[in-house]
């Protein structure tokens, strides 16, 4: 497997829905290349991260704001 | 294995049954689905449209466009892929108006392999939450995300922030699945490699 070939699987790779076969291969290509190895693993934390880490607050008092705005147009004579 | 189970009643997802009264009349059903999304909703229009202001209206005219149009959703997707479809429509909408952003189609982005490739191979230690206090990280991940094209960021958005799978991301923006998987690699490594310029390893940092 070459690290163009690892790339084109890390997609599915991370979907867990890579064939058992080249899942094999992507491990052993990720054992003996390390750039591929550190590609891996720093995607992965870039997915992590930004699934963790709410980046946009939403405070009750804006929650409050817009579902009253919601409902207002919505059953208020706006629909 | 007793002939219990039902695979059909199993499957019907519990938003059917306030959709269905919600189509009805039943504003508290619909009000209930509003609270259920209204999070969801909101992050998904900040994130594409980058600006809170827009994410307001959008998320008001989302649920208005959603409630209008409550008898066309027939049930084939979830109701909440359905939802997410129109926010994502209403926020490309506002991108377009405000026309701060050269692409803001599904269609475009596609050609650019800038920052596709990677380039940067340095390891992330020690873990950027360590590196970086709560909202130092917050601005270094808004920042980041935002620099990304509209198309790119509104996949990374739905697969990876909202946790849709391939196959819903791909119904609620009108794409095929294979287009998602391109856009979302590339997303993926676009982010990786600029966040990478906060995250790595300094030279001469500590020996792993």
């Amino acid at each position: 497997m070459t690290c163009t070939d690892f790339l084109s699987q890390l997609t599915d790779y991370f979907d867990g829905q890579i064939e058992p076969k080249l899942l094999a291969e992507v491990q052993t290509h990720v054992r003996e290349c390390h750039h591929c190895e550190v590609v891996l693993d720093t995607t992965r934390k870039t997915i992590s991260i930004y699934r963790e880490h709410e980046i946009y607050e939403f405070p009750t008092e804006l929650r409050e704001r817009l579902h009253a705005a919601i409902m207002k147009k919505c059953t208020g004579g706006g629909c | 294995m007793p002939a219990i189970q039902s695979p059909a009643t199993e499957e019907i997802h519990p938003d059917v049954a306030l959709v269905e009264r919600a189509k009805k009349g039943d504003t508290a059903a619909f009000e209930q689905l509003v609270r259920q999304y209204e999070r969801q909703i909101f992050r998904v229009a900040q994130h594409i449209t980058q600006n809170r202001e827009d994410a307001e209206d959008i998320t008001q005219d989302a649920f208005l466009k959603a409630y209008e149009k409550l008898d066309q959703f027939q049930g084939n997707s979830k109701f909440s892929t359905w939802l997410v479809r129109i926010a994502v429509n209403e926020s490309l909408m506002r991108l377009r108006k405000r026309k701060t952003s050269k692409t803001v189609s599904m269609d475009q982005d596609v050609q650019t392999e800038d920052g596709s490739i990677p380039r940067d191979f340095a390891e992330w230690r020690p873990n950027p939450e360590q590196l970086y206090g709560q909202n130092e990280l917050g601005d270094i991940l808004r920042k980041t995300i935002q620099g990304l094209p509209p198309g790119f960021r509104t996949v990374f958005t739905l697969r990876d922030v909202e946790n849709l799978s391939t196959e819903e991301t791909a119904e609620a923006l009108g794409l095929s699945v294979p287009a998602v998987k391109s856009r979302l690699l590339r997303a993926r490594l676009q982010l990786r490699e600029r966040l990478s310029r906060y995250f790595k390893q300094k030279n001469g940092g500590a020996k792993p």
